[in-house]
C-alpha cells in the first residue's frame, strides 16, 4: 500500500506544516501551562486568551475547509482521509472526560506538550512519556 | 485579567488555523497531534512516516523559535513530577479513546461542524475547568 502523503513534496508540505503549527502554539502561549490554567481557572484571576487562540483558529478553519472539501481530492493525494463516524458513543464521552481531567491537572494538551520537548524541561518529558504509554495502554488493553 | 494577551492569542491561533488548512489542502488530512502522535506508536501502521515528519516539524519549529529569538519558550509548570504523570497518562488514554484532542476536535472537528466534536471540545473543556476549579479552590493544593 503505498501513502501518497508519503512523497517527498507531500513530506516537505507535512513538515512545514508542523514547523507552522508549532509557531502557532509558541506565539499564541498555548503551550506555556500557566496560561492555559489561567483560561481554565474562571473563577480565579481568569484570562480569557485561549478563547481567542480557538477564534482565530476557526476564523481561518472554518471558511477554508468548507471551500477546500469541495474539492474532489487534495492537491497531493487521490481523497481526503476524514473521520467518518457521526454517532455520540459512551467511548467518545469518555474518553473526553479523561483527557479534560489530565489537561486540568498539567495544563498541557498534545500538541504543546510534544513542542515542549525541546525545551528538556523535566516535567514535559515526564507528561510526554506517561502519555505515550498512556496511549499504548489504550491500544493494547482498552482497545481489545 | 492583566495577562490577556488578546493580539499574540488571536495571532498565534490563525497560524495554528492556517497549519490545519494547508493540511486537509494539501494532504487531505486533519491535524489533530494525538492522532498524529498515537499513530506512530506501537504497533507501527503503515503510515507512520508522514506522522515522525510531522511530529519532527512541531520540534524543530520549536528549537527553531528558540534559537531564532535567543529567548527560551515562556514555561511555567506548577506540577509535581507524580502530577505530570498522572496527567499525561490520562490525556494518552483519553485522546485515543474520545478520538482527538484539542486539535483535532478543536480545530479542524468544530470547522467541519462535526457533531462528535462539538460534544467532545464540551466535555473537555468543561471537564477541564471542573478539574482546576478543584485544585485551586476545593483543595488548594500545588497550584
Amino acid at each position: 500500500m503505498i501513502n501518497r502523503a508519503d512523497k517527498p513534496l507531500a513530506l516537505v508540505s507535512v513538515f512545514f506544516c508542523g514547523v507552522l503549527f508549532a509557531l502557532g502554539l509558541i506565539i499564541s502561549a498555548m503551550v506555556n501551562p500557566a496560561k492555559v490554567i489561567g483560561f481554565l481557572d474562571l473563577f480565579g484571576d481568569w484570562d480569557p486568551s485561549l478563547a481567542l487562540v480557538m477564534a482565530g483558529g476557526l476564523a481561518v478553519t472554518t471558511p477554508a475547509f468548507r471551500l477546500i472539501l469541495k474539492r474532489d481530492k487534495p492537491l497531493l493525494d487521490s481523497s481526503f482521509s476524514l473521520p467518518t463516524r457521526k454517532d455520540i458513543d459512551p467511548r467518545l464521552i469518555g474518553g473526553a472526560v479523561l483527557f479534560g481531567i489530565g489537561w486540568g491537572i498539567a495544563g498541557l494538551c498534545p500538541g504543546p506538550a510534544i513542542t515542549l520537548l525541546v525545551t528538556f524541561d523535566g516535567s514535559i518529558w515526564l507528561f510526554v512519556l506517561a502519555m505515550a504509554g498512556g496511549m499504548v495502554f489504550h491500544r493494547k488493553i482498552l482497545e481489545n | 485579567m492583566e495577562n490577556f494577551t488578546p493580539y499574540s492569542a488571536l495571532f498565534g491561533g490563525a497560524l495554528i488555523g492556517l497549519a490545519a488548512t494547508l493540511m486537509l489542502l494539501i494532504n487531505g488530512r486533519i491535524t489533530g497531534i494525538s492522532g498524529i502522535f498515537g499513530g506512530m506508536l506501537l504497533p507501527v501502521k503503515t503510515d507512520a512516516l508522514w506522522r515522525g515528519v510531522f511530529i519532527g516539524g512541531l520540534l524543530t519549529g520549536g528549537a527553531g523559535y528558540m534559537l531564532m529569538s535567543g529567548t527560551p519558550i515562556d514555561l511555567q509548570t506548577q506540577t509535581t513530577p507524580l502530577m505530570s504523570i498522572m496527567a499525561g497518562f490520562l490525556v494518552g488514554i483519553g485522546t485515543r479513546m474520545g478520538s482527538g484532542c484539542t486539535s483535532g476536535h478543536g480545530i479542524c472537528g468544530i470547522a467541519r461542524a462535526s457533531k462528535r466534536s462539538f460534544v467532545s471540545t464540551g466535555v473537555f473543556m468543561f471537564t477541564a475547568i471542573v478539574t482546576v476549579f478543584l485544585i485551586r479552590h476545593v483543595l488548594g493544593g500545588a497550584q
